[in-house]
């Protein structure tokens, strides 16, 4: 069968729709998972390869794709399937944005406790490919920890679903893990269903300046143990000399929890509203991702001091983006990622490039488990037509 | 068989091979007794290398083989093969290492889960998953079996709190699974598989801080309707309590029977609601949840850990209690939405009528997930196959309300017939890739989890090759 006589709508593809400068031949525009299915069926006897994309913020992430015949855009999978608040769980299309999701849910004082770095356009299915998650992974987890079921659909057109629609459930493989920060590579996810939390009933965050010199790490040590339990801990250290730490405490009685963080801060200004860099990336061109153990925060942060990158990030969960605001030639890139990878594991943390212009920079380091991950991309996409190459080892 | 102890004695210490047909048989069941076989040979290796190199022997060989932690678990996920070797984890016990700086612990497989609290409790820290034998069972079991506990309301599954694992693949290679790592979430894969995908040989747990308040409340109400309707506006009212705890008058009156916790007479239901977090949040949420249980004839609360003790004592005991007013019992463990509690509760009276059989309800109210107690009296001619049905009927139920067989303990032989009700072929079929992934072979706890245990064959479709530089890591394919 061809594309065209699936029945789904299908347009010619533009330079606008180009991944990574790889430019696809078609768009496709499914609205159903079965249309979804049609066309991954029709690529497999076809032998075309597939992109799947959401709202495109983070669609220039990875490695050009070897090859992309087909852009599979989600846009139009944009259904919220059911908010049973009761239950706190929500299934939604993998095409809603994640603001339309949060509108929805707040509309019955319920919230989806992630935070995207990107503010708009963001989808769902962009958010779990990528696995992006915020400040407060702290408190509630990462996309992996509030999926609880997932529907996908495979390179031959197989729909696969696991998990469900109640939180606790342990029957069968979580194929929602797997799929969560698969980057496309594995088949297309195309609905998914979340565990919920109330709103909280109030947010103070407490906002402090710093000199990254002076920042303890027992410090931070003992607001990631208060027992007035912050959700999040955010740093803000655009030149890695002043930083600025945010601190959110929230739920019922936050007020009153505000003063005991501030106290362990030293001081700070307690608002209601966060500072404008909150969770945020605010430039991608590149981007480098960094983790490290939590206790390590004071070296990895003078670690990064040394590079032309600014980081934001947590200290309490160890993970950060690193931002580059100015040109950067692929040499300098490459040698500053070799130097920043290599001071950064040796005190067991990891350095990835999701986004670099430059396909020289090695933008994984070495992976131990790689042949284990060939294993499950080869059975999973035999043909090689989901996103093929895009991942970590070019998986 | 034979040749193949002959290997593991020249592998093991004298001691760790244990062939001996009176020890084989204390290792016949898991603590869901009503499966039995014998295991070919019993191992007890003492590191994660000889691990390895048990599990090499097992390829080289092509013998199965199941690996068991503590023998706790509820759906037989460590029944033995009598052609296989079973891997008994118990000698690996060492905490490795405490590191509060980063909030985690790295412990061996056959550590205790509650070892792990006792570890660093005086130090105002706790690992938060709590399933009800935490005193015996394993952190290795835990993770294989991705245990919840009561606590999971708040605080998640193990699957939540497990930071990496050093693991022997069914091919014997010794990996390390971290969170940490860029590319496919493993790990996440990895825990609750069962044992299907390989053995735990280190895990690596993130430690909670203890919360700064606690308060337990016991709220006793006349009929299980009005419990559910103090639960929904427990949750309706935005908090999420550390634990909703639910017993019906049959619970109750065995937990009474049994350890005597004098819950309120008459009681229809009671429910332990148990608040934690920052003092004044757990305040406020006291005064809502006060207000909420406006219709229970009688609320207590606990002013001190051995007053908390004294409520979750009779919810602690309630699955042996029941031996005191029953024969015999099947422990069910299903999940409905939250929602459907009402709906589902009385479709189960509706059946224990229909049949016959008493059944005792005792479960986490708060994530819906039932654990039915399916009386009987084994001397009596046809009970045991009607609790059977019943006990089959309320996992039709949960999943016609859209919920799940299994919460918390596993689809292991037990349940493994039911899995094709919850999902479908091509459901079953696409998790079976993720086995041959990690188990070409099918050696890895053969016949647990999936129905028919399928080949896995080559990959079919087109293959390209994978350059030798690729496949060990050492070069990129681009």
């Amino acid at each position: 069968m061809t594309l065209a006589a699936t029945g789904v709508t299908v347009r010619r593809a533009g330079e606008k729709d180009a991944v990574s400068g790889v430019a696809p031949r078609w768009v496709a525009l499914p609205e159903t998972v079965e249309e979804i299915s049609a066309v991954l069926r029709a690529c497999a006897e076809q032998d075309l390869a597939v992109v799947p994309a959401g709202g495109g913020t983070k669609l220039h992430w990875g490695h050009p794709p070897e090859r992309c015949d087909v852009l599979l855009d989600m846009c139009c999978m944009n259904e919220i399937i059911e908010h049973a608040a009761g239950d706190l769980v929500v299934r939604a299309q993998a095409g809603v944005t994640m603001d339309a999701l949060a509108a929805a849910l707040a509309d019955e004082g319920q919230e989806l406790a992630l935070d995207p770095p990107f503010t708009e356009h963001t989808t769902v299915g962009g958010t779990l490919a990528t696995a992006t998650a915020g400040p407060r992974a702290f408190r509630y987890g990462t996309a992996r920890d509030l999926l609880i079921g997932i529907t996908v659909v495979l390179a031959d057109g197989t729909v696969a679903k696991s998990g469900g629609k109640v939180v606790k459930n342990v029957a069968g493989y979580d194929l929602g893990k797997l799929f969560t920060g698969s980057r496309g590579t594995l088949g297309v996810i195309a609905e998914a269903t979340f565990r919920l939390h109330p709103l909280p009933a109030e947010r103070r965050w407490i906002v402090t300046r710093t000199k990254v010199a002076d920042l303890a790490g027992e410090t931070l040590r003992r607001l990631a143990a208060s027992q007035a339990e912050p959700s999040a801990v955010d740093i803000d250290c655009p030149d890695g000399r002043n930083a600025t730490i945010a601190v959110l405490v929230e739920g019922s009685a936050a007020g009153q929890r505000a003063p005991a963080l501030r106290d362990v801060l030293g001081d700070g200004t307690i608002t209601a509203e966060p500072p404008d860099w909150w969770g945020l990336i605010l430039t991608d061109d590149v981007l480098l991702e960094v983790r490290f153990p939590p206790a390590r925060t004071a070296e990895t942060l003078a670690a990064v001091g040394e590079t032309r990158f600014s980081f934001r990030g947590s200290p309490v969960t160890g993970q950060a983006y690193l931002e580059l605001w100015d040109d950067v030639s692929e040499e300098e890139l490459t040698a500053a990622v070799d130097r920043l990878r290599a001071r950064l594991e040796a005190l067991g943390g990891r350095v990835t490039v999701p986004a670099s212009p430059y396909e020289g920079v090695d933008r994984w380091g070495h992976v131990s488990t790689l042949p284990l991950m060939r294993r499950v991309k080869e059975r999973f996409d035999p043909g090689r037509r989901m996103s093929p190459g895009r991942f970590v080892g070019g998986i | 068989m034979e040749t193949l102890i002959a290997a593991l004695r020249s592998l093991l210490p004298h001691d760790s091979v244990i062939t001996d047909p009176v020890r084989l048989r204390t290792y016949e069941c898991d603590g869901l007794t009503y499966h039995r076989a014998t295991p070919g040979v019993v191992v007890l290796p003492g590191t994660a290398e000889q691990v390895a190199r048990v599990v090499r022997l097992c390829n080289e060989f092509g013998v199965p083989f199941v690996a068991r932690g503590s023998g706790t678990g509820l759906s037989g996920g460590a029944l033995p093969r009598e052609d296989g070797v079973l891997i008994v984890t118990s000698k690996m016990r060492a905490i490795l290492e405490i590191d509060l700086g980063n909030r985690r612990a790295v412990v061996e497989p056959g550590v205790t889960n509650l070892a792990i609290t006792e570890a660093v409790r005086d130090r105002g820290h706790y690992y938060a998953p709590d399933p009800s034998s935490q005193q015996i069972c394993s952190i290795g079991g835990n993770v294989a079996e991705n245990s919840g506990g009561a606590h999971c309301l708040k605080y998640g599954f193990t699957v939540n709190h497990v930071e990496a694992c050093e693991i022997v693949t069914p091919d014997g290679d010794l990996v390390t699974l971290d969170r940490m790592d860029p590319g496919y979430d493993l790990l996440g894969a990895f825990v609750g598989s069962e044992g299907t995908l390989g053995i735990a040989t280190k895990i690596t747990v993130r430690l909670c801080r203890a919360p700064e308040s606690v308060t337990t409340v016991l709220a006793a109400f006349e009929s299980i309707e009005q419990g559910g309707e103090a639960v929904s506006a427990i949750i309706g009212a935005g908090i999420v309590p550390a634990a909703i705890e639910m017993m019906d008058a049959l619970a109750i009156e065995a937990a009474e029977a049994a350890v005597a916790c004098a819950y309120p007479e008459g009681a229809g239901a009671v429910l332990i609601v148990e608040l934690d977090g920052p003092a004044a949040e757990v305040e406020r949420q006291f005064a809502q949840l006060r207000e909420i249980c406006s219709d229970a004839f009688e609320l207590r609360v606990a002013a001190d850990p051995a007053e908390r003790a004294a409520i979750w004592k009779g919810r602690k005991s309630a699955f042996a209690a029941v031996g005191r007013i029953s024969p015999a019992y099947i422990v069910q463990d299903g999940v409905v939405p939250r929602t459907s509690l009402p709906g589902v509760l009385a479709a189960i009276d509706r059946l224990s009528a229909e049949h016959r059989i008493k059944v005792a309800n005792v479960f986490h109210a708060g994530d819906g997930n039932l654990h039915p107690l399916v009386l009987f009296d084994d001397a009596e001619p046809g009970a045991g196959e009607r609790a059977e049905v019943v006990s089959g009927a309320i996992l039709d139920l949960c999943i016609e309300h859209g919920g799940s067989i299994t919460g918390e303990h596993g689809v292991g032989v037990d349940k493994s017939r039911y899995m094709p009700r919850m999902f479908s072929e091509d459901d079953l079929d696409t998790m079976q890739l993720v086995r041959c992934a990690f188990d070409p072979r099918g050696l890895a706890n053969p016949g647990k989890v999936f129905p028919t245990p399928r080949l896995c064959g080559e990959v079919p479709g087109v293959r390209k090759g994978v350059h030798p530089l690729v496949e060990s890591g050492k070069a990129e394919q681009f």
